[in-house]
């Protein structure tokens, strides 16, 4: 056992399940993984959301989280089988040899501590360094990750910092103690592309200059494929494929990987706006209330009925406040939405009912979104009575017609929300939105929460719909992927203000303005050095000005 | 001006607000029973003309609200009135009462605060387990009896049978702090379980809820211990339900001992209060009211501002 520092074998994991209305069970999560990573390499655990790579990597830690047990097989770590280790080992190697970076800083800092405290708790607790050291050490580390003010940011509480700049001090909390391994759980997801870029190449170069060994799990290939040596593909709690970076994404050899890889290929075919717009938002100005800036700056666009508006920004560039105000959640400080001939209220509550029923929403959060103590029959059938009155079999004909159009057929109605995959509980909001026959539906992030060929799935089921349907949609997203996918025109927004509409042939195409070509070039892409390419692209742009 | 400032300023000008319409309602209570002063001075057996004489003399045909304002003004310069039983000044004897009250409230909060938090931290660390279990039997059980049964029952075993502590907790100023602390040792005892049981379980539920965050999870893979976790990470995000609860217990302590300090005969508010009760001394039970009123009120006006200052978000804004 001296070759490689981390080695897995026949890794089993389960867990307790309590599905609504059966008893109790156990449920293997991974079924038998084994690998190796040696000192200094990077391996990427990839697949969609329950393919068990986030417990792998704990495993790592001997970690279960929640109800997980790890059920079988050997993890050795520096030379012993961690899984057989006493306690005390455990937490001897948690947090000093083996270190942690969870996809969301915000919620793994705890927010009553300073930042420097909790970056360099686990290095003192464990005897690697006096707190002098942890902390000079820990001011190294955050100059190293592109921190600003690296001598004075420990001196902060998380919130007083942003997004991105917490991910960067959740990777110098996981490398201060020196570990020989981190696990890095999705740590660019929970970011906006622009700022992703930024702290994958603060990470990888981290990773580079102390020559530390990592997991890196993530659900995105390309993503993966900047700061990988190895990629390991799973899938349901079984390895898919294993092969370097270069052969996944340029010559997979199984199915699954190849969807993986081939995944966004909807090709939309714009069409051109006609007729009379079916909304027209005129000059909206808004702001929140007890503050005194516009989070929207005089913004004008418009949808034709049966076309797809895609509003694109980062977060807080105000593209869901204004969908807020289109709905009158928001009521605007100036300006008029102009919605099927008429000109909507800015109070929700003052609009007539066929206005609410027109305009229909569907939401990031398909979870939260639903009643988990209703059926999904009784989901959907709200609408029809409430907007149609419709009552007994007609209701139950027309809610089986909706479940079949969302593709989900038969037995569906009796189901609960907690028994639906997140696809499926997307579905059923769809669904439950075009029951109310709806002229627009605002979708915001529909697909964001979705692992990639779900959210596949849920554009060509919208793009679908929306052929037969001829609804409209306001699609907010940050993705421009998904952007390609369904849009015919689109909004770039930034800062409150839409700084390039158009046709999406138009927007897309060069020349660009600043904010857009910054947006797009940081899209990543698949293939090998795209990071390293565009990093030296805007270090020679900047230098050239 | 910082946000923390402005905050904890509206909490005290509210608090303030609220004390004077706490004291203008214990007043309309107390006009709102039957009989006056006069009549409670005299008895059942005055006749119409020596009532309409003292009425005159105490001012008591003067309307409500100027007399509410002449009685605020005097509480306000600290002069409480006087005792229509025994003419003597309320100020002067309700403050010895007070001071008793206060320091039999002092002991055990000193004793049940810590021990409650600890046992929360405890039954954290076992959760589920038996001894997260048995403290929870046992703080039940204990705030289930009545408190003067609690009270006779430790009387009967541990002063009479065993002979520690005494049953009476009388104190007096020629006592050394020792002898007094001797002397309210079961009375102590016997709140110190009344108590606990509400501030453990909060102190529990409080920081089992801030266990599912994710910063828990980091602690964890920090490799620290678990009472570490707990202590160190979890129970700085409790603190404000945990202090609220702990405010409302101390505010027991002081206003809801009547029972404890008759069971010992201890010479505190609540055993002054009954009296004046009894005896229809209304000024002294106008007096007890309000200050009563004041410490409930200033005690939870505490725990919000602690809550405030717990909340690094506002304590330092961005």
């Amino acid at each position: 056992m001296s070759d490689g520092m981390l080695k897995v074998r026949g890794l089993k994991i389960g867990a307790t399940v309590y599905p609504p209305g059966e008893k109790p069970h156990d449920i293997d999560i991974v079924h038998g993984v084994s690998f190796d990573l040696e000192q200094g390499k990077v391996l990427g655990l990839i697949g969609e959301s329950g393919a068990g790579k986030s417990t792998i990597g704990l495993a790592a830690m001997a970690y279960g989280r929640g109800g997980v047990e790890l059920t079988g097989g050997e993890v050795w770590v520096n030379g012993r089988d961690i899984l057989q280790s006493s306690k005390g080992d455990l937490r001897s190697l948690r947090g000093g040899e083996v270190t942690y970076v969870s996809q969301s800083a915000a919620a793994s800092f705890n927010p009553a501590k300073q930042i420097m405290e909790q970056v360099t708790e686990a290095a003192i607790t464990h005897g690697k360094f006096s707190k002098a050291e942890a902390e000079s050490r820990a001011v190294e580390l955050f100059d190293k990750l592109g921190l600003p003010d690296p001598q004075n940011i420990g001196k902060r509480y998380p919130h007083q910092v942003s997004g991105g700049q917490l991910q960067r001090c959740m990777t110098a909390l996981a490398l201060c103690p020196e570990p020989d391994l981190v696990v890095f759980d999705e740590p660019t997801t929970a970011l906006d592309v622009t700022t992703q870029i930024d702290v994958l190449m603060a990470i990888k170069d981290a990773i580079r200059e102390t020559g530390v060994a990592a997991l890196y799990i993530t659900h995105d290939l390309a993503v993966v494929a900047q700061v990988s040596d190895d990629i390991m593909v799973l899938k349901m709690g079984e390895m898919v494929e294993y092969g370097t970076v270069d052969q996944i994404i340029n010559a997979p050899k199984e199915e699954y990987t190849q969807a993986l890889v081939s995944v966004r290929s909807i090709d939309h075919e714009e069409k051109a706006p006609a007729g009379v717009p079916v909304l027209k938002v005129e000059n909206i100005t808004a702001r929140y209330k007890g503050t005194n800036f516009d989070v929207l700056k005089d913004i004008n666009v418009e949808l034709h009925a049966g076309q797809t508006l895609a509003v694109v920004g980062e977060s807080g560039s105000g593209k869901s406040t204004l969908a807020r105000v289109i709905t009158g959640l928001l009521p605007q400080k100036g300006g008029n939405v102009h919605f099927a001939g008429r000109d909507l209220n800015p109070v929700m509550r003052t609009r007539p009912r066929e206005d609410l029923r027109e305009l229909q929403m569907i939401y990031q959060m398909a979870d939260t979104a639903m009643n988990p103590r209703q059926t999904v029959g009784t989901i959907i059938g709200r609408p029809l009575e409430f907007y149609f009155g419709l009552r007994g079999a007609e209701k139950q004909k027309r809610i089986q017609e909706l479940l079949d159009e969302i593709e989900l057929g038969q037995g569906f109605q009796d189901r609960y929300p907690a028994e639906l995959s997140g696809g499926q509980k997307q579905r059923v909001c769809i669904a439950r939105a075009l029951a109310a026959k709806p002229k627009l539906i605002i979708c915001d992030e529909v697909t964001s929460a979705l692992d990639p060929l779900v959210a596949d799935g849920i554009l060509k089921l919208l793009l679908d719909l929306q052929k037969r349907e001829d609804v409209a949609y306001l699609f907010i997203t940050h993705d421009l992927a998904t952007v390609r996918a369904i849009a015919d025109s689109i909004a770039v927004m930034y800062q409150g203000e839409v700084v390039r509409y158009g046709p999406k042939s138009e927007v897309l195409a060069p020349p660009f303005d600043d904010y857009t070509d910054l947006l797009l070039s940081s899209v990543p892409e698949m293939k090998l050095g795209w990071l390293e390419s565009v990093i030296a692209n805007r270090k020679m742009a900047s230098a050239g000005n | 001006m910082h946000p923390i400032i402005k905050l904890v300023v509206q909490r005290l000008s509210l608090g303030i607000l609220l004390l004077f319409a706490a004291s203008a309602m214990i007043f309309g209570l107390t006009e709102a029973l039957p009989g006056d002063a006069a009549q409670a001075v005299l008895g059942q057996t005055a006749t119409p003309e020596s009532l309409a004489n003292l009425r005159e003399e105490m001012g008591l045909n003067e309307p409500a609200i100027s007399r509410y304002f002449d009685w605020l003004g005097g509480i306000m310069t600290g002069d409480l009135g006087s005792s229509i039983v025994n003419r003597l000044d309320i100020a002067e004897s309700v403050g010895k009462r007070l001071g008793n009250t206060l320091f039999l409230a002092f002991w055990a909060a000193v004793v049940s605060v810590p021990l409650a938090i600890f046992l929360g931290l405890l039954a954290v660390r076992y959760r589920d387990r038996w001894p997260d279990k048995l403290i929870s039997a046992i703080t039940l059980t204990t705030i289930s009896i009545p408190e003067f049964l609690i009270g006779y029952v430790l009387v009967y075993f541990l002063a009479v049978k065993m002979g520690w502590g005494t049953a009476l907790a009388m104190v007096n100023d020629s006592m050394s702090l020792g002898q007094k602390l001797n002397a309210i040792a079961l009375p102590v005892l016997v709140l110190t379980l009344v108590v606990l049981a509400h501030m453990m379980r909060m102190t529990r539920a409080a920081i089992l809820n801030v266990m599912q965050s994710a910063y828990i999870e980091t602690a964890e893979l920090k490799g620290l211990s678990v009472f570490n976790v707990i202590a160190k990470h979890a129970f700085p995000n409790a603190v404000s339900p945990i202090v609220n609860v702990v405010m409302l217990n101390l505010a027991y302590l002081v206003v809801g001992v009547v029972v404890v300090e008759v069971v010992f005969v201890y010479p505190g508010m609540g055993q002054f209060l009954v009296d004046a009760v009894t005896k229809r001394d209304v000024p002294v039970v106008l007096a007890c009211g309000v200050i009563f009123a004041a410490i409930y009120i200033g005690l939870n006006m505490l725990a919000d501002i602690i809550s405030i200052l717990a909340n690094p978000r506002l304590r330092h804004p961005k």
